[in-house]
């Protein structure tokens, strides 16, 4: 497909040093009644191209606010963004003009939603919602964009796509719902995708055929993508490295082999031992303690510190940095070789 | 966790059907969805049945029946030998107080305008026999101790409680009237990760305290091995294989059970590029209209003449300890959760 709007941004091609999509520092605050909710709180990852993301965390991590940012989807107010990068292709996102930045949005960089249901407009056929995107950034004909999102259909394998492009979002099931939205955000051939819990809603069998849809078309065009989730089964099948978000910052950043070998966190570590596995049967599951932190009131130092079973004096003054321990690796915690040899504390 | 004795709960060819209508005034029905097609199971005393199955396949309809929030089409639920599906007034109140459920929201489940204490004693407002009007607080207290929560808190309202609190307070108002079964319907799915292992301890804890029996349906498969001793796996308003958590988990001989194993992401990336993996292609039927004969044929790669003209029964077949309903049902290895 070609290109035919005149972009501010440099094209697609060789990419140097700079990385495909890099956040940098990267801060969303959302003034409330309450008070000031710090949702993000330097947040930095990258990604190239071909490569597969995944960032994990809980409700109220700031997983899905970071993506927001990135998209520039955030309602501003409340919404703030007091400092940080988003950098695409070398050029920052945030400072651009709008014009610009809505010429990123689902043409270079485009977003899959969790719920395909409400983020499909119910009063127009999928056809036309697909092909819209083709109006819209393409300028092209009512008839033509509806060729292009049978192709689209066709493409995320909907079956009857020729039939099915008059009919309304309701008349499908929640895995084709999904595969719609999927097509819709490949439909400009992104350079970036981001997946915000695509199959949280669906099951099992649903969900593994469309992973393997996700897989097959980052293949085909070596697309950049980033997976949110909470799932640690889907991270660990298709992520090449794992970003671990908790209370608004990353806590652990890895390749995906060596965080499921030697978690270098508390927090990643207690998620993966909570998992049920078999010889565990009939005893007691490790269990987080505690619940995770309200945003509105955050705990000092280290956010994970009422939780960790290796605090030590200095996490609850002492936020941790990001240290680096690896050339692939970092970790937020003061005590992260005590953890990454899995002594408890 | 050994169940032993008499069951507790007998389920015997259930069949809800919902029916479709045509027409306002003139009311014809012209087809009916066929939500739970006989299904039969026991359970005993202190024992764990889970039930997995994907949206559609039936089980929360199969938790309404057991609750008799539904009534059924046909067939029979006994709890402790007295019938539940065709009961009546003082009769069926007396048999619920003994069958208890947990729901999957903890959002939207609690009435946002009561009290904990209000909400924890509302069961005692209809079985007042249980607790005298004097002795409700203190009954009420003992149950938050129980499931962890601060007997201080009983004033509250549920919005000023995480999720994780909130499943602790829908597990106390299940708990109040000293139940023998509790139904819990997906009660960790909508909870955090970090903290779905507290609430599945806190119910295994229950269990062994109270010798509970539960009906535990889940579409999280880990999850359901972990708690279970038997599971059940429903496909379409059938069910399609049930036997002990290993014999599933292990052995499954219906294909629909090896391609849902297959399915589940497993938590560790090593050797992801060699795991075996069933696809299913498509989507399930409807249940309205479901295949004849066998109903998983539409998608198996086993199907053959025999199961569009035949359907398979749930029984024992050669080759397998435990039932399965498939006419060409062997056990598979598939990959471990």
């Amino acid at each position: 497909m070609k290109k035919t709007s005149t972009s501010v941004l440099p094209a697609g091609g060789a990419l140097g040093d700079e990385p495909l999509l890099a956040v940098d520092d990267l801060h969303v605050e959302f003034v409330t009644r309450q008070g000031v909710v710090k949702a993000v709180n330097g947040v930095s990852y990258s990604l190239n191209p071909g490569e597969t993301l995944a960032v994990l965390g809980e409700s109220g991590s700031g997983k899905s606010v970071t993506a927001q940012a990135i998209m520039g989807i955030l309602d501003m107010p409340p919404a703030r963004i007091p400092r940080g990068e988003v950098r695409f292709r070398g050029t920052d996102l945030l400072r651009l003009p709008e014009d610009a930045r809505s010429q990123v949005r689902g043409q270079r960089v485009a977003m899959i939603f969790q719920d395909a249901l409400s983020a499909l407009n119910p009063v127009f056929t999928v056809g036309s919602q697909i092909g819209e995107m083709f109006r819209v950034h393409r300028g092209a004909s009512r008839r033509d964009a509806e060729k292009k999102a049978v192709e689209l259909m066709d493409r995320v394998r909907i079956p009857g796509a020729r039939q099915r492009v008059h009919d309304y979002p309701h008349q499908f099931s929640g895995g084709m719902r999904q595969r719609i939205m999927i097509a819709m955000s490949i439909a400009l051939d992104p350079e970036v995708l981001i997946a915000d819990e695509p199959t949280t809603a669906l099951d099992v069998t649903v969900q593994a055929q469309i992973m393997e849809l996700l897989a097959e078309l980052q293949r085909e065009s070596n697309m950049g993508l980033i997976l949110i989730t909470h799932d640690l089964g889907v991270v660990a099948d298709v992520a090449d490295k794992i970003a671990v978000m908790y209370g608004g910052r990353i806590v652990e950043n890895a390749l995906v082999h060596d965080i499921y070998r030697a978690p270098a966190h508390p927090y990643t570590k207690g998620l993966l031992d909570s998992i049920p596995r078999v010889d565990q049967k009939g005893q007691e599951l490790y269990a987080i303690k505690g619940m995770p932190p309200n945003l509105l009131a955050m705990p000092s130092g280290c956010a994970f510190h009422p939780r960790c079973p290796y605090r030590q004096d200095n996490c609850v003054t002492e936020a941790p940095p990001l240290y680096e321990i690896g050339p692939t690796r970092s970790s937020a915690c003061h005590y992260w070789r005590e953890v990454l040899d899995g002594s408890h504390g | 966790m050994a169940a032993t004795g008499e069951p507790i709960l007998e389920v015997r060819d259930l069949v809800k059907h919902f029916p479709l209508n045509q027409g306002i005034i003139m009311k014809k029905q012209i087809g009916a969805i066929k939500a739970v097609d006989g299904v039969s199971f026991d359970l005993r005393r202190g024992e764990t049945l889970g039930i997995v199955g994907e949206s559609g396949c039936g089980k929360s309809t199969l938790a309404k029946l057991l609750m008799a929030l539904e009534r059924p089409t046909s067939g029979s639920v006994k709890i402790n030998g007295r019938e539940i599906a065709q009961a009546r007034g003082g009769e069926l109140k007396r048999v619920r107080r003994n069958i208890q459920m947990v729901m999957q929201d903890p959002y939207t489940s609690l009435n946002p305008r009561m009290t904990v204490g209000d909400i924890i004693g509302e069961p005692y407002e209809i079985h007042q026999e249980v607790a005298p009007k004097g002795d409700r607080r203190r009954k009420v207290q003992e149950l938050l101790e129980v499931v962890g929560l601060n007997p201080d808190h009983i004033n509250r309202y549920p919005h000023q409680f995480s999720g994780g609190q909130r499943q602790r307070i829908g597990i106390a108002r299940g708990l109040a009237l000293q139940p023998e079964i509790i139904v819990c319907d997906e009660p960790v799915s909508a909870l955090d990760v970090s903290i779905q292992a507290q609430v599945i301890n806190l119910l295994e804890r229950l269990q062994n305290e109270f010798d509970l029996a539960y009906i535990f349906i889940a579409h999280d498969l880990s999850v359901v091995r972990h708690i279970s001793d038997r599971v059940g796996v429903m496909y379409l308003g059938k069910m399609v294989e049930l036997g002990k958590d290993t014999e599933i988990y292990d052995r499954p001989a219906h294909p629909y059970t090896q391609a849902l194993l297959s399915a589940v992401p497993v938590p560790d990336p090593d050797g992801r590029e060699r795991r075996e993996r069933i696809i299913l292609q498509g989507d399930p039927p409807s249940p309205a209209n479901p295949p004849s004969g066998c109903r998983f044929r539409t998608r198996c790669w086993k199907a053959q003449e025999i199961c569009a003209e035949q359907e398979p029964l749930l029984q024992i077949r050669p080759g397998t300890a435990h039932a399965s309903a498939c006419h060409f049902a062997e056990t598979h290895d598939v990959v471990h959760v």
